[in-house]
């Protein structure tokens, strides 16, 4: 098993850095569903198959069809900018916190025998019911907020006047952004 | 699950949260940012199953993993919207023209 994991999380690693490197958004969507399904065949090899499901179908599918969609909306715009944070000074970061993580969690690694445990369902809807509300919670004001952004952009047009002059749209404008 | 196949697992999780934090630091596209936050996310979901490997709670490992997928796909859902918005405003992906107050 430890050759497939060296195999699985290292590809996951190598697509990670294209999704990052990638020039166009659209690519970088794609390296990031197949990081996705790497690690959801590491996770079921681990011996979690139920959220190597999860993690495939949400992750692999549905992000993956969000992100195209909203590159589709927002226009490729492949830009070349500089790093907000010299590349130097942003790998020595990135060096220090992982190692820092590593040698942290290093002297915890450890295997103890399993305890006697619920099994997936009921730990999942009974035992940790209260995540489950949680998560019902988030999911609603997610879609309050993506409906508040998106109900924005429908007022915006429906304010627009067609066939105005340049003076009366400049005009309307400004009539909006004062309130 | 074995000693060396924690450590696999360890470094797999190190390598990807390094991964998407390099993203985080030296990406200025505002969409490449949240993948770079999915990458990280990766990296928890590993950590937080081989955890519950290790402790010898599975299935609680699980539940904390399913719990964070969930949440991350309203994150990545929100901040896509909150991407497309600001491209229609703003006229760019940069996260550093959302610096300003003008707009």
């Amino acid at each position: 098993m430890e050759v497939w994991l060296v195999v699985l999380l290292g590809g996951a690693f190598l697509c990670a850095l294209q999704a990052i490197r990638a020039q166009q958004l659209l690519a970088s969507a794609i390296w990031l569903a197949a990081v996705s399904a790497l690690v959801a065949i590491a996770l079921y090899l681990i011996g979690a198959p139920q959220v190597a499901v999860i993690e495939l179908s949400v992750g692999a599918g549905l992000v993956t069809v969000l992100f195209v969609f909203a590159i589709s909306i927002a226009g490729e715009d492949a830009m070349t900018l500089p790093a907000a944070v010299p590349r130097p000074l942003a790998v020595a970061l990135v060096i220090l916190s992982a190692g820092l993580l590593g040698w942290m969690t290093l002297p915890a690694l450890g295997i103890k025998p399993p305890l006697a445990e619920s099994p997936f369902a009921q730990m999942l809807w009974q035992e940790r019911g209260l995540d489950v509300l949680v998560q019902v919670v988030l999911i609603f004001a997610g879609v309050i907020g993506v409906l508040g952004l998106l109900g924005e952009a429908r007022a915006a047009r429906t304010q627009a006047v067609p066939g105005t002059l340049p003076e009366k749209d400049g005009a309307t404008r400004k009539q909006e952004v004062q309130p | 699950m074995s000693a060396s196949a924690l450590h696999i697992l360890l470094l797999g999780t190190l390598a990807l949260i390094g991964v998407g934090l390099y993203g985080l630091l030296a990406v200025r596209n505002l969409i490449k940012v949240i993948v770079a936050l999915q990458i990280m996310v990766k990296g928890a979901l590993l950590a937080l199953v081989m955890a519950g490997a290790a402790a010898g709670q599975p299935n609680l490992g699980q539940s904390l993993a399913a719990t964070v997928i969930v949440a991350d796909t309203v994150v990545a859902v929100v901040g896509l919207a909150l991407a497309v918005q600001v491209r229609r405003y703003v006229g760019t992906l940069d996260v550093r023209a959302l610096s300003s107050l003008k707009k």
